[in-house]
């Protein structure tokens, strides 16, 4: 919809505008026994390589299920979807994404640098390697000295942590969050945006990140997708200006609350509609 | 008391007895206790009857005292007390060598060797039928009735028809009675796991399947184990279930040898004694067992991270 090529020229990398995503059309409904729920309808979203895209709305408006089309978890019922150029099964099959859910979801019975080597066992890694990438991510979420403790034994916020090193450890290109943080406290929260951001940065990972914390959304995206519920669709997309090195204290920044503002009265607007 | 415990500061007390009142000892000594004297009641009560038929017709004088110290010495008491029960066991473990068909032990071991082999035929049948009934749908909706039907028709009617059927088709011995033990012990084993199997959360699920796992590496790095603690759980009901069925297997064999057969022939001849003294065996041999398997439960399950 919003989604028109200008917004997305200037959102793209500095170099090449590669498309990790192409939503065209896309609609999923799904059949239950009080009738139809139209979860998507409509949308239309590009995301290209190196971007950082957040996806902001009301509860129930769609997000974690696009989101789980991207990552075949659910099928489209209109319209086409491409994940780096195949459709999102292929996209899979090629393990393309690494998925972070709500919940950390880390398995009680493995210790951390377990956890972390679960998708590296499962994709066939050698010992050696294995050993040697959860090392690398657990030093890059900072819970190096952590490897031989069980889940429980770490906070909320290191276990988080935990789950964004497995979804890193393999070398997808593309990294899907559903609000990985939303569990938080506030000052945990802004500590690991600030990580999350020097972690793309220094991967230059493409980013889909669920939340509905709209100073989030604004500190953290290259883009911002509004969506609005009933049924599902993006009614905005707004481009950062922000320059992509961005201290903590960007957010008082005039820049930041005016993009801010944007964000809640497209947030309002979606609501107005119903 | 010493002169050392003299000199300690009043209220002191030794380590045991402190242990035992501020632990699980000393209410499971009350509560046991409790029961014993009940128990001596009961004896009493019990036997009184017969002891005065035999006061009268032997036409002895008896007063109080005597009736209670010939009721807990009966031959053969309609209930036994606790201290012959004991000396029963006793003579008839440490007191008689454990080749002899006499001894207690020897009787365990066979029932205990056909509880063994039926608990891990009907554990693994039932790990198996779970595995298909969590990965089949077709499974799912034919094997699960069967398995809740098998359990609804009494043991007691099954076994002597397992044991024909077998002997007939030449198997006899161990095999026939284990098997009584596996038809109990599976069910436990297969409910637990069939929950166990689908225990994993939704999006554990998904995880996996956003790394292509196969519907192996599913299995043994996922559904496997999250089921452990289930199995270990669904594991001691089937163990001291198949201790039941061993013993049941034996009722109807005729067999001259284990707890069934012991339980038998005491009821046969009027031992009172000797029933008691074999249903104490089976409790303990439970107790065993269950405590064997709860010893395995807590080995894995520390090796698994679980909060201590
Ligand atoms: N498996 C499902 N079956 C039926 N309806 C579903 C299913 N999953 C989601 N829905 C419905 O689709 C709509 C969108 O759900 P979705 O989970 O994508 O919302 P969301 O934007 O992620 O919300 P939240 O912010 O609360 O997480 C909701 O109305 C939801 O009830
Ligand atoms: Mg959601």
């Amino acid at each position: 919809m919003n989604a028109n090529p200008a917004i997305r020229q200037e959102a793209s990398s500095p170099q090449t505008s590669q498309p990790v995503v192409e939503a065209k059309g896309l609609g999923l409904t799904f059949e239950t026994n009080d009738g139809p729920v139209r979860a998507l309808a409509d949308v239309d979203l590009t995301i290209n390589k190196g971007e950082f895209v957040s996806f902001i709305g009301p509860s129930g408006c769609g997000k974690t299920t696009f989101l789980r089309v991207i990552a075949d978890l659910e099928q489209p019922t209109a319209g086409e979807i491409l994940v780096n150029g195949m459709t999102p099964e292929e996209a899979r099959r090629k393990r393309a994404y690494g998925y972070v859910f709500q919940a950390a979801g880390l398995f009680p019975w493995r210790t951390i640098e377990q956890n972390v080597a679960l998708p590296l066992e499962i994709m066939g890694y050698s010992r050696a390697e294995q050993k040697e990438r959860v090392h690398r991510t657990l030093d890059l979420v900072n819970l190096a000295g952590f490897e031989k403790k069980f889940p429980w034994q770490l906070s909320g916020g290191m276990q988080q942590r935990a789950s964004i090193a497995r979804a890193l450890a393999f070398d997808a290109d593309l990294l899907l969050m559903d609000e990985p943080f939303g569990a938080l406290d506030e000052i945990v929260r802004d500590h690991l945006n600030e990580q999350l951001l020097e972690l793309w940065a220094r991967t230059g990972k493409t980013i889909g990140f669920v939340t509905h914390s709209i100073p989030e959304a604004v500190y953290l995206s290259t883009r911002i997708v509004v969506m609005s519920p009933r049924p599902g669709r993006v009614t905005d997309v707004i481009v950062s200006p922000l320059p992509r090195e961005r201290p903590l204290d960007i957010r008082e920044t005039p820049e930041f609350l005016e993009i801010a503002h944007r964000v809640r009265d497209g947030l309002r607007a979606g609501h107005g509609d119903d | 008391m010493t002169a050392a415990a003299g000199t300690a500061p009043a209220g002191a007390t030794t380590p045991f007895f402190r242990r035992a009142v501020e632990g699980k000892t000393l209410p499971i000594l009350i509560v046991l206790g409790v029961i014993v004297l009940i128990w001596y009641a009961f004896t009493v009560y019990l036997n009184a009857p017969w002891q005065i038929d035999a006061y009268e017709r032997a036409g002895t004088e008896w007063t109080a005292a005597d009736l209670v110290r010939d009721t807990m010495a009966q031959e053969r008491p309609v209930l036994p007390s606790p201290h012959q029960v004991v000396a029963e066991i006793w003579k008839t473990t440490v007191g008689t060598r454990l080749t002899s068909k006499r001894n207690l032990f020897y009787h365990a071991w066979i029932t205990l060797s056909s509880t063994l082999l039926g608990f891990v035929i009907g554990t693994a049948l039932g790990v198996l039928l779970a595995v298909g009934i969590v990965h089949n749908r077709a499974m799912d909706k034919s094997v699960m009735p069967w398995v809740i039907a098998s359990q609804t028709i009494p043991i007691l009617a099954v076994a002597p028809m397992i044991i024909v059927v077998l002997n007939a088709i030449g198997l006899s011995g161990l095999l026939p009675k284990a098997l009584i033990s596996t038809y109990l012990s599976f069910f436990p084993v297969v409910v637990g796991m069939v929950k166990g199997f689908r225990s994993p959360e939704a999006f554990q699920l998904d995880l996996m399947r956003t790394y292509n796992a196969s519907g192996a590496q599913t299995f043994w790095k996922l559904r496997w184990p999250a089921a452990l603690p289930y199995l270990f759980t669904s594991m001691k009901v089937a163990v001291a279930i198949s201790l039941v069925g061993a013993i049941v297997g034996e009722l109807p064999t005729g067999a001259v040898s284990g707890l069934g057969a012991r339980l038998l022939a005491g009821s046969y001849y009027g031992q009172t004694v000797q029933i008691w003294s074999a249903l104490f065996m089976a409790a303990a041999l439970a107790a065993i067992l269950v405590g064997v398997v709860g010893i395995g439960q807590r080995m894995v399950m520390a090796r698994m991270g679980e909060k201590p």
